[in-house]
């Protein structure tokens, strides 16, 4: 059904008239054109899709737009602040931390989720958190790497 | 809604990308002045290794086949074929172009994987971008800066041997605040030259940007969502396109009912010959489109499934050839105390890239300009002009990022749908594969067979080996063991996938092709041979190796791991393989944890030692070790496609499981800085010994020996209770 749909999207106010049944990911990638936001399997099994819905990771495929009314929304285009890299996207530069880059938005925007509830988390925690995103080219070891980077860069910057 | 941009004509020029899109005025201009390098990479060995592709008919046109240039801004840009994948050589070419030039790394640009710009490539495959582009591209550089250096020794009006060059200046060494820059050399000018003769090559001990970590160059675009891959292009007026698909492999379409699907507003339906689909501006609606399409499909009679498909391939089997032979086989039987007559099993494995298969493709007053994810963009724009009816040169095609590829992506099917698309609706089309559709025409990774008969002497030395394997590939295949009396016979593998009489679907390269396969069954025999002689796994190998490179990597992974001889099983979980591939050692050593009663492997560290010859970039070589590792853990462990005839049951990530961070070891790598060798692939021999690793630290736990890919759960519990 079309209908009007408003939220915020990476610090901005975004109005919609649209299928309010149609996925969060193609209203994104495609009439909003914010592609940092992938498909990888359209089941939320893999998590290239994920962006943050009120600061907690979301898989874009599964999210009917209905859902996100009012919501603040950040891709991976929206994470970094007036040009300034966020810790995390730091951290995966400095680290290497990802191969052929396509799952890489969806890997930053779950770490922020999850530093968000656990910031100083163990080397087994962020296993855990980061479990349900995957990468193919086998970059885990980095991103592990990279999110407790982040996590001690991010405790100690912020008051 | 769409934005009003439709009559706005898409400048390639605005996409910010690496490797970066150039219209073709700019291209021109471009070439228009400077030092320009052309060079021809990779005719002898790199296709005498993958002779096998004879699908790739187009040679070189020219004798060059990659070129770089040196322009009037100071910038170098190498243009070449090859494609960035994650495998990370945007930036190791880059590095080595840099160092033998003498100009800083971030003066240098790839183009890459545009055939309109660059000169034919057969393709990025076979850890042969480093191995066999890599010491050619420094060569052209050599020239380069020779070039730079005679018009350097003119504008200085000092003699060349005075002359050093340095960060893009040439000096005159008795007088330092003389220098002129590359730039200011080539202004106005146009220099060619052809790359005939080796100069001579700066010495790898006055290296200071090859050899060292550098951050890679596509870190920035990756992490902020502004890298492009395919499906990121969106031209105005773009359509997205959903492919009707038969249920099975083989499946013939009787009938197909449309009208449900006309009905959806806005769609088009396209019906040409075999190809049926639905497009629409918006991508879910030509999915629901297809699935109103109401369809009769007549199915193939049921032959194979994953079960039985390992005696119908010993049934199918075409003659062979023996690679590889020495002595007598009988002679050696006779000489051995013991004898081992093994067999080995592995299924089917896809390459499921977290990218699927995707291509957007644009057709203007008679070019077709495509943007594609693939490792092959010159066989795509061949595939693409034969399907429209173009010639080669009328075809564009630009490969943007590629979300990984691992051999699948030298398939370009979706390349050619776009673009057939684009021609019968008109407008631009986006063909980006659904995971289900990524797991259906995958090209997977053959199952196969090995049969090894093997024997030793009671003194531990292996005395004969005769080893056949069945549809994997020749790969890996030759062992390098010193045996008297040794034969290998190969059968059955195609880069094309042979025909449906053998396997029911696609099968093509994956990830290091046959190798995981031939290591999997060799080093597990070595396992089980040593064993029997009461012998520790390493010491074992070490005494029936001469080859010091093998022993190298063997040494230092022990080294490492920390390793103290047992024989197997001791309970410790402690498993050893080695391996060469591309031209590279590798020796891992895992520990693994089994929980008897489910079967599941927990495999807590993997040591990796690689001898890959001349380290361009350390940091990359770890992390495609890293990756390799990781990734192997997958076809050792669970992935396997489950099918019968041509039905596939894996279709997304549930059923078919991919290595998880949880999964993940505790990885360490051992460089051996081998600078007397060239650079060998890095990309895939680490991924190689995995399956072999594991099955051998799996016996070394629990005493059960398995000898089939992967290693389910199931399977270890089976086992377990066989033992």
């Amino acid at each position: 059904m079309e209908e009007l749909i408003q939220f915020r999207l990476n610090g901005k106010p975004v109005s919609m008239t649209l299928d309010s049944d149609r996925m969060l990911l193609w209203v994104l990638r495609t009439e909003l054109e914010l592609t940092g936001v992938k498909y990888g399997c359209g089941m939320g099994l893999c998590g290239a899709c994920t962006v943050l819905v009120n600061n907690r990771a979301r898989r874009a495929c599964r999210v009917p737009v209905k859902n996100i009314r009012g919501t603040e929304i950040v891709t991976i285009e929206g994470l970094a602040a007036n040009g300034k890299l966020h810790p995390l996207q730091e951290a995966f530069v400095k680290h290497d931390a990802f191969q052929c880059g396509f799952c890489t938005p969806g890997m930053i925007l779950n770490a922020y989720s999850f530093l968000q509830r656990n910031p100083r988390p163990s080397y087994t925690e962020v296993l855990q958190g980061m479990e349900n995103n995957l990468c193919r080219c086998g970059s885990y070891t980095r991103i592990v790497q990279a999110i407790l980077t982040a996590a001690q860069e991010m405790a100690g910057g912020e008051v | 809604m769409k934005k009003d941009n439709e009559s706005k004509d898409l400048d390639v020029h605005d996409i910010e990308i690496l490797p970066r899109f150039i219209t073709r005025r700019e291209f021109l201009k471009l070439a228009g002045a400077g030092v320009v390098i052309f060079f021809f990479h990779g005719k002898t060995e790199a296709q005498q290794e993958h002779g096998e592709r004879t699908y790739i008919r187009q040679q070189a046109p020219g004798d060059f086949n990659a070129f770089l240039r040196i322009g009037e801004d100071g910038k170098v840009t190498c243009f070449t074929g090859k494609i960035e994948m994650g495998q990370g050589i945007i930036t190791s070419l880059a590095q080595m172009l840099a160092e033998e030039l003498d100009v800083p790394l971030e003066s240098v640009q790839m183009v890459m994987g545009d055939t309109d710009l660059c000169p034919y490539d057969m393709g990025t495959f076979g850890s042969l971008s480093t191995r066999y582009f890599g010491p050619t591209l420094v060569r052209a550089a050599a020239e380069a800066r020779a070039v730079l250096m005679e018009l350097g020794a003119e504008a200085l009006n000092a003699p060349l041997s005075r002359l050093k060059s340095q960060d893009g200046f040439i000096f005159d060494r008795a007088h330092p605040e003389r220098k002129i820059s590359y730039s200011a050399l080539t202004r106005g000018k146009r220099i060619e030259r052809h790359l005939k003769n080796t100069p001579p090559l700066k010495p790898v001990s006055d290296y200071t940007v090859t050899g060292k970590p550098v951050p890679r160059l596509d870190a920035h675009v990756k992490v902020t969502g502004k890298a492009k891959f395919a499906g990121d292009i969106l031209l105005p007026g773009m359509l997205y396109a959903s492919v009707l698909r038969p249920p099975a492999h083989g499946a013939k379409l009787r009938h197909a009912d449309t009208s449900a699907a006309e009905n959806i507003q806005g769609i088009k339906i396209v019906k040409n010959g075999d190809l049926i689909a639905a497009l629409h501006e918006n991508p879910e609606e030509a999915q629901n489109a297809v699935r109103r399409i109401k369809v009769q499909f007549d199915m193939e009679e049921p032959k194979v499934d994953d079960k039985t498909i390992f005696r119908h391939l010993l049934d199918v089997a075409p003659q062979g050839q023996v690679l590889a032979s020495e002595g007598s086989i009988d002679k050696g039987r006779n000489l051995a105390d013991r004898i081992f007559e093994e067999t080995y099993l592995n299924g089917y494995v896809a390459h499921a890239p977290i990218e699927t298969h995707t291509a957007v493709a644009q057709i203007k007053g008679g070019r077709a300009t495509v943007w594609a994810s693939t490792q092959t963009p010159f066989s795509a724009q061949n595939e693409v002009a034969q399907a429209l009816g173009f010639l080669a040169e009328k075809v564009r095609v630009i490969t943007p990022f590629v979300g990984g590829g691992f051999g699948g992506k030298t398939r370009n099917q979706q390349a050619v749908e776009a673009a057939v698309l684009a021609k019968l609706t008109g407008r631009p089309v986006q063909v980006s594969w659904s995971r289900e559709e990524e797991f259906f025409h995958d090209s997977f990774r053959p199952a196969a067979v090995v049969n090894i008969s093997s024997g030793i002497q009671n003194t531990g030395r292996i005395v004969f080996w005769d080893y056949s394997v069945y549809f994997a590939g020749d790969r890996g295949a030759s062992q390098f063991y010193e045996i008297p009396h040794h034969r290998t016979y190969s059968t059955g593998f195609s880069y094309r996938g042979g025909s449906r009489s053998f396997h029911p679907f696609n099968t093509g390269p994956w990830r290091a092709p046959a190798a995981n396969t031939n290591a999997f069954a060799m080093e597990s025999q070595i396992d089980i041979m040593t064993a029997s002689a009461g012998m520790d796994p390493l010491e074992f190998r070490l005494k029936n190796l001469k080859d010091t490179r093998m022993t190298g990597v063997l040494k230092a992974a022990a080294e490492r791991f920390g390793w103290a001889p047992s024989k197997a099983p001791s309970g410790r979980g402690y498993g050893v393989a080695c391996a060469t591939d591309a031209g590279t050692y590798v020796a891992h050593m895992a520990e693994v944890e089994v929980d008897r009663a489910r079967g599941r492997v927990q495999v807590n560290r993997v040591v990796c030692a690689q001898d890959m010859g001349l380290v361009i970039n350390p940091e990359g070589a770890k992390q495609q070790i890293e990756g390799c590792i990781t990734m192997g853990l997958g076809y050792a462990l669970t992935e396997e496609i489950h099918f019968q005839d041509g039905k596939i049951f894996d279709l997304n990530f549930d059923t078919y499981e991919i290595p998880r961070f949880s999964w993940l070891p505790k990885i360490d790598t051992v460089l051996i800085d081998n600078k007397n060798f060239p650079p060998q692939g890095g990309g895939e021999p680490a991924i190689v010994c995995m399956g072999a690793v594991i099955a051998n630290a799996i016996y070394d736990a629990v005493g059960a020996r398995l000898h089939q890919l992967p290693m389910t759960p199931e399977r270890v519990r089976e086992t377990l209770n066989k033992v």
